[in-house]
């Protein structure tokens, strides 16, 4: 990664070797999305004098988002893409809504079904890439019309969860002090980030991610169990799908055939906002919680300036994509495109 | 017909697109007896096949550049959103005159949004060739931001525009839809464009590998850069042709979506995501396929909460029977097995060229 190439890096050749450093480590990325963060929460709280619990609420508010995002990555890093993201979403929703509702199975109980569900869903998928080489972009193509189509056949309608249980946890919130706190939600999608970041960075099917990422050929070479990874990977963003599924059930207490559709577009933005390659073997998880976090506070900076419209959100969103591809194309390490 | 020429016909990159569009249209003979029956009413050709025609050409088109843009190895999301712009641009400046029906206004409306097609198309190019941005993400900018344009153009309203001028272009001519021309004009002239010129050995050879065929001479930037305006102006004209269908500019509707159904045509059209070859014919088929599913599925019943499922469905079996690995498979219980030695799952997982043993 780190030899000069001829191609690329075109900048980082006439500077001196400590800078050149600086421009490869493979953490900048993640750092300037922090950066970038910090410097518009500062402008949001010097201009519309934000109140302390503006930061929990990004979390609180983009919950799901950040599960989802988590999941995605685990795709991205190892190369692939998953669009089904939004659909299994909203999927999820609507069969543990349906369960409770319809056939009043216990809410953790359902909550495990729909679990177990979204993580088959996701290593069906993962096996129609592995086994029949169907490309990453279909299979979870129709990933995402198969499983919209059956939050339909569900019911067309809304299901509002009224069970107790559910009320009481979504009404739960966890004091930080100060004033402020954060859900449920915000809790299970920082644990999920803690977990995954542990998961790929301190075990063997992490590693087995970066490893098939940087190149698949190569680590089929040294022997890695590359179909069973491949297949692991849409497991697990179909897992965090099934959570952000329902997480956002605890969010708005229903589950509804047309929740988050288009979503897996916003999880992918946060991915390349946070600074991982899209076509795999470099990025952090964090880096997506941080791009999540970006994404909500443009909303909330738009919706706080009150005279902006709403596609505002869309073209700076596209506009802070745009800036972070560039720098991604002066930092040295994101390399040259290989073909 | 004798075996070695039955089983030439079915090693043809079109056999399988056209034998699934055929089924699906036999398919519906039964639920729907008049289905290949066309007719002509008030001066205008109708029938089932007229408006899977008249439907389909706007995804014809799209799947037409994106082809020439997939045949390079890219890929462009931004298709939805440039029909959108296309579409709002024309629609709001045929808004603004006087006299809506001047035929002026429409022929300025319909270059002022082909030009801003064409530039939004060298933006993409731009980013992938110049700037080296991989295309999924450079087109995912436009994508996102360009929906976000288009709603500014119309100022979040939908405008319907009453130009006769205008609305020919998703009208009627000469009894068959304009839009039909429009199709077979755009694809005769790729076809002749790509095949009967150098022009498509070279765009297949950039797919191939890009900084080969650099090095052997060709201008690789250039050709990457001319695909994506070939693939905006095409989406330019697809949202033409949809707002003028409609005679209203939706921002955030039109083409919705659009990208996916078009890749999805690419594909089932024989054209390998990874680059490198392409064909136009199968994209036509694909994107008739696509079509034809979408009628059959109103035609024959299917409840409408099941559309998507049944969708997904055709879709899965479509793209598994195209998968070479999934027809091995499939057929190797009928072929006694034993012909190739070792059976496909022996076979390096995950490695499309088998791996060369020697050092």
């Amino acid at each position: 990664m780190n030899a000069p190439t001829t191609v690329a890096a075109a900048p980082a050749t006439a500077t001196t070797p400590r800078l050149r450093r600086v421009l490869h480590d493979r953490r900048l990325p993640v750092a300037a999305t922090a950066l970038l963060f910090l410097m518009m929460y500062g402008y949001g709280s010097y201009r519309y004098s934000f109140d302390a619990q503006v930061g929990p609420n990004l979390l609180v508010n983009n919950c799901y988002l950040v599960i989802a995002a988590v999941g995605v990555t685990f795709v991205i890093l190892a190369g692939g893409i998953d669009l089904s993201v939004g659909s299994v979403i909203g999927f999820s929703g609507m069969l543990l809504a349906k369960l409770i509702v319809a056939y009043h199975v216990p809410a953790g109980v359902a909550a495990l079904i729909v679990l177990a569900v979204g993580t088959a869903g996701g290593a069906l998928m993962g096996g129609m890439v592995q086994v029949y080489k169907v490309p990453p972009f279909i299979a979870t193509l129709t990933g995402l019309f198969l499983f919209r189509g059956l939050s339909l056949v569900l019911s067309k309608e809304a299901i509002p969860v009224d069970d107790a249980g559910v009320t009481q946890l979504a009404q739960y919130h966890v004091p930080l002090g100060g004033g402020t706190f954060l859900s449920v939600g915000a809790l299970v999608a920082l644990v999920t980030v803690a977990v995954a970041a542990y998961v790929l960075h301190l075990t063997r099917f992490g590693r087995q991610v970066y490893a098939i990422g940087g190149s698949e050929q190569s680590a089929l070479l040294m022997g890695l169990p590359v179909g069973r990874t491949k297949v692991g990977v849409y497991a697990v963003s179909g897992f965090c799908s099934a959570l952000a599924g329902l997480v956002f059930v605890l969010y708005i207490q229903s589950g509804d055939p047309l929740h988050a559709i288009g979503l897996e577009l916003d999880a992918i933005a946060a991915v390349v906002i946070g600074g991982t390659l899209l076509t795999g073997g470099a990025g952090y998880v964090v880096g997506s919680l941080l791009g999540v976090l970006v994404l909500g506070l443009i909303k909330t900076i738009i919706s706080a300036e009150g005279t902006l419209s709403s596609w505002w959100i869309k073209i700076f969103t596209g506009v802070l994509l745009l800036a972070f591809i560039l720098l991604q194309r002066v930092i040295g390490v994101r390399g040259t495109n290989r073909a | 017909m004798s075996l070695t020429s039955w089983r030439r016909l079915t090693r043809h990159q079109l056999f399988w697109p056209a034998t699934i569009l055929v089924a699906l249209l036999l398919f519906n003979l039964p639920f729907t007896p008049g289905f290949l029956a066309v007719g002509v009413r008030n001066g205008h050709l109708y029938g089932s096949l007229v408006s899977i025609l008249v439907f389909g050409t706007p995804l014809i088109l799209v799947a037409l550049g994106m082809t020439m843009v997939i045949a390079t190895g890219g890929i462009d999301l931004s298709v939805g959103a440039v029909m959108a712009i296309s579409g709002a641009l024309a629609c709001s400046y045929i808004s603004r005159q006087p006299d809506q029906n001047a035929v002026t206004a429409a022929l300025t409306a319909v270059a002022l949004a082909l030009v801003v097609s064409l530039l939004l198309g060298a933006w993409n190019g731009l980013l992938v060739a110049r700037a080296g941005v991989q295309p999924i993400i450079a087109t995912l900018v436009l994508m996102v931001a360009g929906r976000g344009i288009a709603q500014l153009i119309t100022g979040g309203f939908i405008i319907t525009v009453q130009s006769r001028p205008y609305q020919t272009i998703g009208g009627y001519l000469f009894t068959l839809p304009t839009g039909v021309f429009i199709a077979v004009a755009a694809v005769v002239g790729t076809l002749a464009v790509t095949r009967r010129t150098a022009l498509g050995l070279l765009v297949e050879s950039v797919g191939g590998n890009a900084e080969a065929s650099r090095l052997a001479g060709v201008r690789a930037q250039r050709i990457t850069i001319l695909v994506y305006v070939f693939c905006a102006l095409c989406a330019g004209v697809a949202g033409l042709m949809n707002s003028s269908n409609l005679a209203n500019a939706d921002a955030n509707n039109a083409g919705l979506w659009i990208e996916l159904d078009a890749i999805l045509a690419v594909v089932i059209g024989g054209t390998p995501l990874t680059g490198g070859r392409f064909s136009l014919g199968g994209t036509v088929l694909g994107a008739l396929i696509l079509q034809t599913l979408k009628t059959t599925i109103y035609t024959i019943g299917v409840p409408s909460q099941a559309n998507m499922v049944f969708e997904a469905a055709v879709v899965i079996i479509v793209c598994l029977i195209q998968s070479p690995d999934f027809r091995r498979r499939a057929t190797a219980p009928f072929r006694g097995g034993t012909r190739t030695g070792s059976p496909p799952v022996r076979q390096p997982a995950g490695v499309d060229t088998p791996v060369e043993a020697r050092p």
